[in-house]
């Protein structure tokens, strides 16, 4: 780092001592690289986990009552093997929550925007690197509050990840509790991570990075970090106050003359189990932007990359990703049409559900006009992007019945809207994440991972990944309810979807099965992949032009990048490459030298982002 | 390595990275109190009325009562001019370190300190007279909102004591070597302060008076 950057320094003791002990630089790491990676492995084995869960509760609900395979036996030996109900219900609460919660989550932000961020902007670090690490404690013990809650009494939490009450509060189990102790975990690493995104990307920019040189991505973690940082609190709120139900038997969230099992539970009352589904949707609504606005930044990388094209409309996507966050917090109570909670209060929730698919619908025409003229290269994560775009369209689309009320009165809480929103995050964000994992790999590594299993990793995943979604969609319009143990064999009117079960299970079985392509791919690339060099992608942005592959120690640069440009000029007209790294100063006509601290007046950004967007018409 | 703009202010947005990020933690302060506030409006806009001259609505643990009737005002009135004070003494603290007046901001700071900690006490006086009344979070949805709300504000005032507590203690040093970096870390455990303090006004007639 040039000491004249920042002015004059103070001298920061706490970055020199001389060795760094092994805890220091694997365990209490204040390095973001290492911090991503930290969060990145700790995801997966979660997301992997989540996944198990699910398989078991698969099979559930294609064979209730049958032994499950391979771990039955010695998961519940009383019952022959067999899933019962009340270990489905656990199971179902506690894979909603890890995969949102401690996988998907965490990898996007926690490893995605931990790793890339401060590089594509050019910053040795974050802005804190000590909160950073004291972000990724706090989400492993959270974590491991989470898993071990199924060791206690009355098992994990039973409540649905939305935690509703008053199920939630009288139900026994000593996990209902664990889930609200380690979702305050969760909150707090989340908080400390948005400050320190926000601040990064505010404060750390390079100099010559102006608002419009950012890449796209970079807008999509800091929209990211607002909802966040905003939205969590209330949770926060709300999971104290249920806390505190459950602790010192306030009554929050429950009426007066609540009756449990057939008896008056002859509690206190006036609560209200309505505002606990207001304070959890403000919050996971907003949720569900946090979940997908990363996906789409990836995405925007690698498709920008592998079209070797600007991306089209860079200046819309960002507007409509700002105006999708800010939406985001006026939607909430379209998870809420079924309460009663009244009808203008509905009609004002519906139209404002509206208005929020404008941008989502605009950000994926960008994405999908960014593919025309290109000339496409379809390498591994290229195809994980493409293959994002239909399927988040698909899982957008089917959510505009779900916000209209008349159609929600219907499919509310069918499988219709677990196929919707899986669209969405599993087909959709997840496939984008593993599109990210292919591209930054060798970012991280120095090495490429196998295009052969790659492909086959992601063709089985794409084929099986819709073999378990699109079937919901039919059982949810004939009515099969979610969260059924025996995924719906007790009712009639399910009777003639009864056979999707089947199809669906062994596509989750098989979907499993191709995820080992990728943990092999993974592990045996970080060790026997193609080595490869600083920029293998040819790619424009700070992360692979101006740094080593991995970049070298703490501080990431050996001197501080600057940026003369937009940050997808690929094929710019007339230039010897078909791409312009962002670093690089235009050779002809020498460019005035641009100050080294650019100046940030509105009428300045702009002026920089029209300059590079007119080069590249 | 060094993380720029951790001290000096970055010139385009006017800012050093620490006051940007207590900026963003506040903002998000905002929200968890604000989400506290709509419950203890939702709470109470839901709760049967008080009716004057019903002897049983008084009994009746669903209906919101009377909040000045149940709660000792002038202890909050005395508490709110202690943490009235302690803002002005924390400003004062800042004041007299920018003008290098060692000695007097230890003064300062110091007070800041002993009228948090008063305010501690009287809050624990409080506490105690409603629990030998029997009035428990559980009693009644107003006594939980009102212990949930209090007893945030005074998590926060604890940590607020600790952080002052750890600079009135062990600032020394720093300002030693890095006065500069020392301003910085009093003038945003300042903004925290007067945010706390903040939320105590909105508490005290929200709880106490209306
Ligand atoms: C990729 C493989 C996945 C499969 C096969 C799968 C399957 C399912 C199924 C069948 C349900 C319904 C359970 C029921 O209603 O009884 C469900 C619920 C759910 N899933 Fe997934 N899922 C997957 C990935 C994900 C991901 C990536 C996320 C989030 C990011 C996620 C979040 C949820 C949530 C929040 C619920 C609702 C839980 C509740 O009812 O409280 N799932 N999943
Ligand atoms: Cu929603």
């Amino acid at each position: 780092m040039s000491s004249t950057e920042g002015g004059a320094h103070a001298h920061h003791d706490d970055h020199h001592h001389p060795v760094d002990g092994f805890m220091r630089k694997y365990v209490f790491s204040v390095d973001h690289k290492w911090i991503g990676i930290q969060y990145g492995m700790t995801a997966l084995i979660f997301l992997l986990f989540g996944f198990g869960l699910m398989m078991i509760m698969r099979w559930s609900m294609a064979y209730p009552g049958v032994e499950v395979p391979w771990v039955g036996q010695w998961l519940w030996p009383d019952t022959g093997g067999a899933m019962p109900s009340e270990a489905y219900n656990q199971f179902g609460a506690m894979h909603g929550t890890i995969m949102v919660f401690l996988g998907v989550v965490p990898l996007a932000v926690g490893a995605f925007g931990n790793y890339v961020v401060p590089l594509q902007v050019g910053a040795p670090d974050m802005a804190f690197p000590k909160l950073n690490m004291a972000s990724f404690w706090c989400y492993l013990p959270g974590g491991v509050i989470m898993l071990a809650s199924f060791f206690l009494p009355g098992g994990a939490a039973q409540s649905g990840w939305t935690s509703y009450p008053p199920l939630s509060v009288t139900i026994e189990a000593t996990g209902q509790t664990f889930w609200l102790i380690g979702m305050v975990f969760l909150i707090t690493s989340s908080l400390l991570g948005s400050v320190n995104t926000i601040v990064t990307i505010v404060q750390l920019r390079a100099p010559g990075l102006t608002w419009f040189r950012l890449p796209f991505f970079v807008w999509t973690q800091l929209v990211t970090a607002f909802l966040l940082l905003l939205a969590f609190p209330p949770l926060e709120a709300a999971g104290l106050m249920q806390l505190s139900d459950r602790v010192f038997d306030t009554n929050f969230f429950l009426p007066q003359g609540l009756m449990l099992n057939g008896d008056p539970l002859n509690n206190v009352g006036g609560g209200s189990a309505l505002l606990y589904q207001h304070l959890f949707w403000f919050l996971a609504h907003p949720e569900v932007y946090v979940l997908i606005l990363p996906a789409i930044g990836i995405v925007g990388e690698i498709i920008a990359n592998n079209t070797r094209k600007p991306l089209y409309g860079y200046k819309t996507l960002i507007y409509a990703s700002i105006f999708l966050g800010f939406m985001s917090f006026i939607v909430w109570a379209h998870h809420m049409f079924m309460t009663g909670m009244g009808t203008s209060i509905s009609a004002f929730f519906q139209t404002t559900t509206m208005i929020i698919s404008i941008p989502s619908v605009i950000i994926l025409t960008a994405l999908l006009l960014s593919l025309w003229g290109g000339s496409i290269r379809l390498t591994t994560p290229m195809l994980f992007a493409l293959s994002f775009l239909p399927m988040f369209a698909i899982g957008g689309l089917t959510g505009l019945p779900l916000g209209l009320i008349s159609s929600d009165i219907h499919l509310h809480d069918t499988y219709y809207v677990i196929g919707h929103f899986h669209y969405v995050v599993a087909p959709g964000t997840l496939m984008a994440l593993f599109g990210g994992i292919y591209y930054w790999f060798p970012k991280m590594t120095g090495r490429k991972m196998s295009d052969v299993l790659g492909k086959l990793h992601f063709w089985g995943s794409f084929v099986t990944l819709n073999g378990v979604f699109m079937p919901m969609f039919i059982q949810g319009l004939g009515g099969v309810s979610r969260r059924l143990f025996d995924g719906g064999e007790a009712y009639a009117h399910a009777e003639p979807y009864l056979w999707l079960n089947k199809v669906m299970t062994h596509s989750a079985f098989l979907l499993g099965a191709f995820q080992v392509f990728f943990i092999i791919n993974f592990f045996m690339s970080i060790f026997i992949g193609r080595k490869v060099d600083a920029n293998p992608w040819k790619a424009t942005t700070l992360e692979w032009t101006d740094a080593p592959s991995p970049p070298v120690g703490h501080g990431n640069f050996e001197h501080t990048p600057v940026v003369y440009r937009g940050p997808t000029e690929y094929s710019v007209p007339g230039h010897d490459k078909d791409f312009t790294p962002q670093s690089e100063p235009d050779p002809a006509p020498p460019e005035p030298e641009p100050e080294p601290e650019p100046a940030e007046e509105p009428a300045e950004a702009p002026a920089g982002a029209e300059a590079s967007a007119g080069e590249e018409k | 390595m060094q993380i720029p703009y951790a001290v000096t202010e970055r010139p385009d947005t006017g800012l050093n990275n620490a006051k940007l990020g207590i900026w963003l933690f506040l903002a998000s302060e905002v929200m968890l109190f604000g989400a506290l506030f709509s419950s203890y409006i939702f709470l109470r806009v839901s709760a049967p009325e008080w009716e004057m001259g019903v002897p049983e609505a008084a009994q009746n643990p669903a209906v919101w009562p009377l909040q000045f009737q149940k709660l000792k005002v002038a202890l909050a009135c005395l508490n709110t001019v202690f943490l009235i004070f302690s803002s002005v003494t924390m400003v004062m603290a800042w004041a007299e370190l920018k003008r290098n007046n060692w000695a007097k901001h230890k003064l300062y700071l110091g007070l800041t300190i002993g009228l948090a900690l008063a305010f501690m006490v009287i809050k624990a006086i409080e506490y105690g007279g409603k629990f030998s009344h029997g009035d428990f979070p559980s009693t009644s949805n107003f006594y939980a909102i009102y212990y949930t709300m209090t007893g945030l504000h005074g998590l926060h005032i604890v940590g607020g004591v600790a952080v002052l507590a750890y600079l009135f203690f062990f600032g020394k040093k720093m300002w030693n070597t890095e006065p500069e970096r020392f301003a910085g870390r009093i003038e945003i455990t300042g903004l925290y302060w007067h945010f706390v303090d903040l939320v105590w006004i909105f508490l005290f007639p929200v709880l106490y008076l209306l």
